[in-house]
């Protein structure tokens, strides 16, 4: 049995915890042993207390936990602890495992360093985004933390309202705010302030998520300009052309007069963040205003923007926090851990408390980044499920329903008629007077019975089926005639019992519907 | 009295009737239906003790018979449990085809009118339908109720060669009835009963659980169509109105539920469903798909959090006798202001509108029962969907997998809600023996277990708290 372990987080600010006491137990009953180091929920609110009455254990000391633990489940990657000066991946066990966000793409050097010492590596940063593996996206799950923080933040910074108000004193406008890129955070965004009453507007380059940006309750801002196919595989945006990037910093300019609130979310992966929001933008704001750029961390989508830092420049507050997620510690810890839970229930099917690394499986293969001392990043490339672009399975629906054809449908219906004109034709010269003056009865009871029936509600069906049972025990008035005509024994006999038979349907049958008839309220 | 007499209250007894039916078009006009269905039964049977003329002796055996048949009837009524319908609508089919082979056996042996010629040819016949009907339905009806009340095994009996014999003892028949309308024996008349009711039997037999709507609602359409042969027979205009429309009623409801399956009425009569295309994998495209697991205790913290809840019910639903449950769930949940709705499919259960029936029987108000196309465009704004016992009627792989066998069957489309929560004993697929894509949504839950406990829990906690 393994033993999990959940070291404090040693980055500046970082107050998440990669397992909470909810977690924990889940955790356990994955077969896993569970060790949490002293105070490491406490910046999220979780206190040891919790965790104990999880089932896990607290260790005092930094170094034990490290050494103790087969498999450390963190947020931050391993990094220098500025306290002690010792690398976190110099304290762990060899041939151990561990998941943290890696950021492969940027820390080869960590990456070698693990895998020198056997450890497995798993980088919840790489997680390939298919439906399958969205219980575990940890990105979307910060994003959507994020988006939603973004907006609190700039709240707190206006000097105004988000929603209109009437009131005694005077009229107050709404706050206008605009959110560029409509990824998950940007959608997380573009929710809250709609929700607290603001005029949303949305930009994203990917045409394709106009109709999510319009059911979160915002306008989609749209340029004028041929359409160029922007979707760069896996969700993402890719470098745009020249062009079509003047266009756009045109719309900022222009929108950037009329706003209140600018978030900006605009990221390509594996390069610096565009820069979208010019100092002469922020400049042309209304003073007052404010302007959120998620994309801080990696150099930010406005030129004025200082990372970690909340600076006035033109009398626009400029939000660079890189911390939105930490911010919320107790939900995004929350929600991370659960990342984890899903992730690791995904690595052990059986419950045993032991990682089955199977590279088969594109979910564990793509957020493997390290194994049995190689590095395996990048992963190769995997069908995003998500947006399909074509969709076969529409022309395979039309081949498969042939519509019948103006000639079909005739011969059909035409057959059909012919048939019925015989077989009237036929009783009416051959069958007497007597039998016909019956017919007509039946037919025109048939469609009465059509007509009248097609009315029901399904919701009496059932009475529907009661209440037929029930008239046709009219039955008895054949049988009674012939009890009554009735010369030798045998037949007195059927008749009495189909009289009996024909009244057991008549009394059951209108009891019952009755009973049931009785139940239907309003 | 005159047979003038008779007459008019056959007539008055036959528009009683169609009024009858007409009343049900409605809840608040149903049971004044139900009323004008008993004053015309009971006009038509005064108005035939009335007309014929008979000594002491008959009329007091007849009122012996009817009012033994009346005491048994009302007994049967009110003992049945709203859950076991099924097997008495079966059971009373039942008794209407044995009557109508009684009574076609007693027009043979001891006719009411001498005929000849033409006449006397097509009274053969009349007698000759009404008897192989109702031998029919007697035998296929009884079946259809052991195969409800599970004496039957309710799976589909697939014989080798099933169809070859169905086709075999009809040709028999007509075989026989030629030779019983060239003879005007005794033997044929009886072989053919014997041949009907094997073929009633074998018939229902190849015919599995879930499709017994139909098969329930076709010998409700078959008792019609044999009271309306012997009406024939005997030349009495009230059996053939009330026979037709018995006949047409059952002929709509059993139309209407293979509409809702998507299949066609041939393909439901020669049964055998679900047992061949066991195979098919619906959703193998991604590999191992996991159904994600939940708890009583979150499912009641969902409820208590929506603004409107669906409840989607089926057959589980009526086995596990969770209505009570369901319906008491349904009340907490609307007392706290949160908008509850059931969405029924037309084939849900094993009688056109049982879980109406179940769910009136558990004091949920009708006017939140709804049908399918009532409330299918509904789930995208309901915030969660509580599938009780349901499987194939919420399959979105009837929407989207051309290859299943269920393929363009209207489903109730629950995956465009907030959150789905399967109530379900385990992973096993529907009675389409098809995979259910739906459990492997995102937003879908399974809560594992009875219907009965899972809901009995939950209405615990939700009372508690």
């Amino acid at each position: 049995m393994m033993k999990l372990g959940i070291p404090k987080e040693i980055f500046p600010n970082e107050k998440r915890v990669a397992a909470t006491p909810a977690s924990v137990l889940k955790l356990i009953k994955l077969g896993y042993e569970v060790i949490v180091e002293s105070s490491a929920g406490k910046s999220a609110h979780y206190e040891d207390k919790d965790f104990i009455d999880a089932g896990a254990s607290i260790s005092e000391k930094t170094e034990d936990l490290w050494a103790q633990a087969d498999f450390i489940l963190k947020v931050r990657a391993p990094m220098i602890n500025p306290d002690t000066g010792t690398h976190e991946a110099k304290l762990m066990k060899k041939d151990a495992f561990i998941v943290s966000y890696i950021w492969p793409a940027e820390n080869s050097e960590l990456l070698d360093d693990l895998a020198s010492k056997g450890t497995t590596v798993f980088a919840i940063d790489s997680l390939p985004r298919i439906s399958r593996a969205q219980k575990m996206d940890a990105l979307s799950a910060m994003a959507n933390i994020s988006g939603y923080r973004a907006v609190i933040e700039a709240a707190s910074c206006f000097g105004r309202f988000f929603t209109g108000q009437v009131t005694a004193a005077g009229k107050v406008p709404p706050a206008k705010i605009m959110v560029i890129g409509a990824g998950v955070a940007g959608l997380a965004a573009v929710g809250t302030a709609n929700s607290m009453g603001a005029i949303v507007r949305a930009f994203d380059t990917r045409l394709e998520v106009k109709e999510q940006v319009e059911s979160m309750g915002a306008q989609f801002l749209e340029l004028d300009f041929s359409d160029e196919e922007s979707g760069g595989g896996g969700g993402y945006a890719k470098q745009m052309s020249d062009e079509f990037i003047a266009a756009e910093m045109a719309l900022f300019a222009e929108q950037a007069k009329e706003v209140d609130i600018i978030i900006t979310t605009a990221l390509i992966p594996g390069r610096p963040a565009p820069k979208l929001i010019t100092a002469a933008m922020v400049e042309s704001m209304k003073s007052g205003s404010v302007i959120v750029d998620l994309a801080s961390e990696r150099g930010g989508n406005c030129e004025l923007t200082e990372p970690g830092k909340v600076v006035e420049k033109h009398g626009v507050t400029l939000i660079g926090h890189t911390d939105l997620p930490s911010r919320m510690a107790k939900v995004s810890s929350d929600l991370y851990s659960s990342n984890l839970v899903h992730l690791l229930s995904d690595l052990t099917p059986e419950k045993n408390g032991s990682p089955n690394v199977d590279m088969d499986d594109v979910v564990i293969r793509g957020v493997t980044v390290v194994k049995d001392k190689k590095i395996t990043w990048p992963p190769p490339k995997v069908e995003v499920s998500a947006a399909p672009s074509p969709k076969p399975s529409e022309e395979t629906k039309e081949v498969l329903v042939k519509k019948p054809t103006f000639l079909d449908r005739w011969l059909g219906k035409g057959a059909l008629l012919a048939l019925t004109l015989a077989v009237l034709l036929g009783v009416g010269g051959y069958a007497p007077e007597s039998f016909l003056s019956h017919f007509t009865v039946f037919v025109l009871s048939c469609f009465i019975g059509y007509q009248v029936v097609w009315n029901v509600t399904a919701s009496l069906h059932t009475p529907l089926m009661s209440v037929t049972n029930a008239i046709s025990g009219i039955i008895v008035i054949g049988a009674i005639l012939h009890l009554v005509a009735a010369e030798d024994g045998t037949v007195g006999i059927m008749s009495f019992i189909a009289v009996l038979i024909a009244t057991i349907n008549i009394a059951g049958g209108f009891k019952v519907t009755h009973r049931m008839l009785n139940m239907f309220r309003k | 009295m005159s047979t003038g007499f008779v007459s008019v209250a056959y007539v008055l007894a036959s528009v009683l009737f169609i009024l009858s039916l007409g009343g049900l078009s409605h809840q608040e006009s149903a049971r004044r239906g139900n009323f004008f269905g008993i004053a015309g039964i009971i006009i038509a049977v005064g108005a035939t003790i009335a007309g014929v003329n008979m000594g002491i002796g008959s009329t007091s055996t007849i009122i012996l018979a009817l009012v033994i048949g009346a005491v048994i009837g009302l007994f049967l009524a009110n003992k049945v449990e709203m859950t076991q319908m099924p097997q008495l609508v079966a059971l009373l089919h039942s008794f209407v085809g044995l009557a109508a082979v009684l009574v076609g056996f007693a027009g043979h042996l001891d006719p009411l009118i001498k005929t000849a010629g033409a006449e006397h040819t097509i009274k053969m016949v009349e007698i000759f339908l009404g008897i192989f009907i109702g031998a029919i339905t007697f035998t296929g009806s009884l079946i259809a109720c052991g195969k409800l009340q599970g004496v039957v095994s309710s799976s589909a009996l697939t014989l080798p060669g099933r169809h070859a014999m169905n086709l075999l003892a009809l040709g028999l028949v007509v075989v026989l009835g030629s030779w019983f309308i060239s003879t005007d024996s005794l033997m044929p008349l009886i072989i053919m009963t014997i041949v009907a009711s094997v073929l009633g039997i074998h018939l229902i037999l190849a015919i599995g659980g879930a499709d017994m709507p139909v098969v329930v609602s076709m010998l409700n359409s078959y008792s019609g169509w044999a009271a309306a042969s012997i009406g024939f027979m005997l030349g009495n205009d009230l059996l053939i109105v009330t026979g037709a429309l018995v006949g047409s009623s059952g002929a709509i409801l059993s139309y209407i539920m293979c509409r809702a399956m998507n299949r066609s009425f041939v393909s439901v009569i020669l049964g055998g469903f679900g047992q061949t295309s066991g195979s098919s994998s619906a959703g193998s495209a991604d590999g191992d798909l996991v159904a994600l697991e939940t708890s009583t205790e979150e499912v009641c913290e969902e409820l208590l959090s929506a603004k409107s809840v669906i409840i989607v019910p089926g057959y589980g639903m009526a086995v596990a006798q969770a209505q009570n449950a369901v319906g008491e769930i349904t009340k907490i949940l609307r007392d706290k202001g949160i908008s509850v709705r059931f969405g029924i499919h037309p084939v849900a259960g094993r009688l056109p509108g049982h879980m109406n029936v179940l769910l009136a029987e558990a004091k949920v108000p009708y006017d939140i029962v709804l049908e399918m196309d009532e409330l299918n465009d509904d789930f995208p704004d309901t915030d969660v969907v509580l599938v009780i016992g349901a499987n194939d009627t919420v399959n979105p792989a009837a929407m989207d997998d051309p290859d299943s066998p269920i393929a363009g069957m209207p489903v109730l489309e629950v995956w465009k809600s907030g959150q789905v929560v399967i109530l379900k004993r385990g992973m096993a697929s529907g009675y389409a023996g098809v995979e259910n894509p739906l459990f492997f949504k995102d937003n879908s839950r399974m809560l594992f277990g009875d219907a009965k406990e899972s809901v009995d829990k939950l209405l615990g906690i939700l009372r508690d708290g």
